[in-house]
C-alpha cells in the first residue's frame, strides 16, 4: 500500500506504457472502429506482453494504447484494488508509464478491471477497460470461427437462445451467472466479459466509455456511452440479477455484489463486498457519522 | 398411385421448385452436370443411383450448401415469389434453410446439436425464428417427441444417450417443428439395422403425406425409393439416365443402367 501513495515515477528503460507508438496507433484505430461498431469485434495485432495469456494482457494492451500522461489509473481483481493481478498490473503502468495510480473510483480516469464493474456509479469522463478470456459469445455451441463471423454477419442468433433454455430444463431458471450474453445496440450479440450478471445491467446506458481486449484471441471490442445493452432472456423467464439474503459482514450494504468466505471446517459462511473500495469507503462514512 | 399423383399435380400445377441445367464438375464425370427437373408440392422426389455417381453432390446445389458451375434453382415460396436460390444473399438462403426448408442428415450426428438436450433440439428454428417464450418452446418439443415415437420424457435427455434410430427421428422432428414445405434427405435410413429401417420408413411416409411435404430423397436403396418416393431419377456418373414414376422405373426400366440397378436387388 505504501508505494502507492509516493509519487510514481517513469522508468526511461521503456516506451511511454511499454508498447511502441506504431503498436498503440494500431491498438487505437481498432478502438475507434470498436466504437463506431458497438459490440463488433475488431481483430488487432496482439502483442507479447510480459506477464502469460490469461492475466490481463488484452486489457493492458488497450489501456497501455489510451493511456496519457495526466490520466490517474485505478487496476481492481475481481473488485478488488490489492489482489496480485490488481497489483501488479498498477505497478506495471506506474513504472512504465509514470501515471498517477489510485483505489479511488471517482478518481480514477482509466479503471482496469477483471470481471467486475465498480459498485460506484461511473462517470463520463471515465473509460473501464475489461480482460476478456474468451471473446465471442457463440463459441460455446459453434466452434467454427468463420461460421461465427457469419452468424454475426447476418444477426443469427438462434443459438444463443439455446444454452439459456438448456439452463432452464436443467435447472429450472436461467443458472448462468457470469457472462451472461447481452445484445448490444440491438444489433450485436456480445460476451460482457466474465462479470457477474449483476453487474450487467450497469452496462446499460453507462456515461462511461466501456472497451474489452482479449489478448491471447486478439480482438477488441467496445460499449459506447449511452449505449442500450440488453441481457437475453425468455419472455416467461426474464433476466434477473444475484440477491443476497445477507448484508456484508463489514459495511453491512444490501446493495453491492458480496463474496461468499467459508470460515471455518464446519461450514460457516460470511459475506463480504466484492468491490473493496466501495465496502471501505462505506466504513469509514460510518466512522465519520458517529 | 398414379391416379392419386395425378391428382395431386393437378391441384398445385405450379412447381415449388425450378431446377434447369444444374452442374458442378469435380472432374470429368465426377460430380452432377445438366440436371434439370421440376418438384411440384408434396411430392415425393427420390434420386438413386450408385456410391459416385453425384447423388450427394446434387443434394448439397439443390438444398444451397454448394454453388454451382453452371445453372439455376428456382424456388417459389411462400407468398408464391419466384427466387433464384444462388443469386439471393446469403442471409435469405439460411432464412430459407431454416424455416421452409429441412435437411436430414445421413449421420444424425451432423445434424444434430451432440451437446444440448433433446428439447433444445428441437427449439432451436423456432428460437431462430423468434420464439422468445420457454413454455411454448417447451410444448413444441414435447409434441414432436410423441410425434416422431420418442417417449416425451426424454425432452432432458442428451442425444448421445439416445439410439440411432431415435437420434434420426429427433433429427426429422428438429427439422420439421418449422413446418417447412420442402425437406431434403440424404440417405435418412442409412446405417440403421432393417426393423428399425422399416419403422422410420412408416413414421417418415406418414408424416409426408399428413404435412403434404414435398421431399428430395437421395438413396442407394431402391426398397426405401419405392416406399416413399412418387418419381424417380436414376443417376450414373454425374448425368440423369433415366427419369419417371417410380412403379413405372422399378417394373419397367428403360436405360441399361436402370436394368441393371433393378436386376441386382437381391429377393429374399
Amino acid at each position: 500500500m505504501n508505494d502507492l501513495t509516493q509519487a510514481p515515477v517513469r522508468d526511461a528503460a521503456y516506451n511511454f506504457a511499454y508498447l511502441d507508438e506504431q503498436t498503440k496507433r494500431m491498438i487505437r484505430r481498432a478502438l475507434l472502429k470498436a466504437v463506431a461498431v458497438p459490440g463488433y469485434q475488431v481483430p488487432f495485432g496482439g502483442r507479447e506482453m510480459p506477464l502469460p495469456y490469461g492475466w490481463g494482457t488484452g486489457g493492458m494492451q488497450l489501456t497501455a494504447a489510451i493511456l496519457g500522461d495526466d490520466d490517474v489509473l485505478k487496476v481492481i481483481d475481481q473488485g478488488a484494488d490489492d489482489t496480485t493481478n490488481a497489483v501488479s498490473i498498477r505497478r506495471f503502468f506506474a513504472r512504465t508509464a509514470g501515471v498517477e495510480t489510485t483505489e479511488s473510483t471517482p478518481d480514477a480516469t482509466v479503471i482496469q478491471t477483471r470481471h467486475r464493474i465498480p459498485e460506484t456509479p461511473l462517470h463520463a469522463d471515465q473509460i473501464m477497460v475489461y480482460q476478456v478470456p474468451i471473446p465471442e459469445p457463440l463459441r460455446f455451441i459453434e466452434p467454427s470461427e468463420t461460421e461465427t463471423r457469419t452468424m454475426h454477419a447476418l444477426s443469427d442468433y438462434g443459438v444463443m437462445h439455446v444454452k439459456l433454455y438448456e439452463d432452464i430444463a436443467t435447472f429450472g431458471h436461467i443458472a448462468t451467472a457470469y457472462a451472461y450474453p447481452v445484445m448490444v445496440d440491438e444489433r450485436y450479440v456480445m460476451d460482457p466479459s466474465p462479470i457477474p450478471k449483476f453487474d450487467n445491467p450497469k452496462l446499460d446506458m453507462s456515461p462511461a466509455l466501456m472497451l474489452f481486449g482479449a489478448g491471447r484471441e486478439k480482438r477488441l471490442y467496445a460499449v459506447p456511452p449511452f449505449t442500450r445493452v440488453t441481457s437475453l432472456d425468455f419472455e416467461d423467464h426474464p433476466f434477473e440479477a444475484q440477491k443476497w439474503e445477507e448484508c456484508c459482514a463489514i459495511c453491512g450494504s444490501r446493495e453491492s455484489f458480496l463474496d461468499e468466505l467459508i470460515l471455518d471446517d464446519a461450514g460457516t459462511q460470511s459475506f463480504v463486498c466484492s468491490d473493496t473500495y466501495y465496502c471501505a469507503q462505506r466504513v469509514s462514512q460510518q466512522e465519520q457519522g458517529q | 398411385m398414379n391416379q392419386a399423383l395425378n391428382n395431386q399435380l393437378s391441384v398445385s400445377t405450379e412447381p415449388l421448385l425450378r431446377v434447369r441445367d444444374l452442374s458442378l464438375l469435380y472432374g470429368p464425370e465426377k460430380g452432377c452436370q445438366d440436371v434439370s427437373f421440376d418438384l411440384y408440392p408434396g411430392e415425393v422426389l427420390g434420386i438413386v443411383g450408385e456410391s459416385g455417381s453425384g447423388k450427394s453432390t446434387l443434394l448439397s446445389l439443390l438444398s444451397g450448401r454448394l454453388p454451382p458451375q453452371r445453372g439455376n434453382i428456382g424456388y417459389r415460396d411462400k407468398q408464391g415469389q419466384w427466387l433464384d436460390l444462388y443469386s439471393a444473399s446469403e442471409a435469405e438462403r439460411r432464412t430459407l434453410l431454416r424455416t421452409e426448408w429441412g435437411f436430414v442428415e445421413q449421420n444424425p450426428r451432423d445434424g444434430l446439436r451432440m451437446g444440448v438436450s433433446a428439447g433444445a433440439n428441437i427449439g432451436e428454428r423456432l428460437m431462430a425464428q423468434g420464439v422468445r417464450n420457454y413454455q411454448q418452446l417447451r410444448g413444441a418439443g414435447l409434441d414432436w417427441l410423441s410425434q416422431v415415437e420418442i417417449d416425451p420424457q426424454r425432452i432432458d435427455d442428451l442425444p448421445r444417450t439416445f439410439s440411432g434410430g431415435m437420434q434420426q427421428r429427433l433429427q426429422i422432428a428438429r427439422n420439421l417443428v418449422s413446418s417447412p414445405r420442402l425437406v431434403f434427405m440424404d440417405e435418412p435410413t442409412g446405417g440403421l439395422d432393417v426393423s428399425v429401417q422399416a419403422r422410420l420408413l412408416d413414421l417418415l411416409r406418414g408424416l409426408v403425406r399428413e404435412l403434404d411435404l414435398a421431399v428430395v430423397i437421395v438413396t442407394h436403396d431402391l426398397a426405401v425409393a419405392r416406399l416413399l418416393a412418387d418419381r424417380l431419377m436414376v443417376m450414373r456418373r454425374s448425368r440423369v439416365v433415366e427419369t419417371g414414376l417410380t412403379d413405372q422405373i422399378l417394373d419397367d426400366p428403360q436405360h441399361p443402367y436402370s436394368q441393371l440397378l433393378v436386376s441386382s436387388v437381391l429377393q429374399p
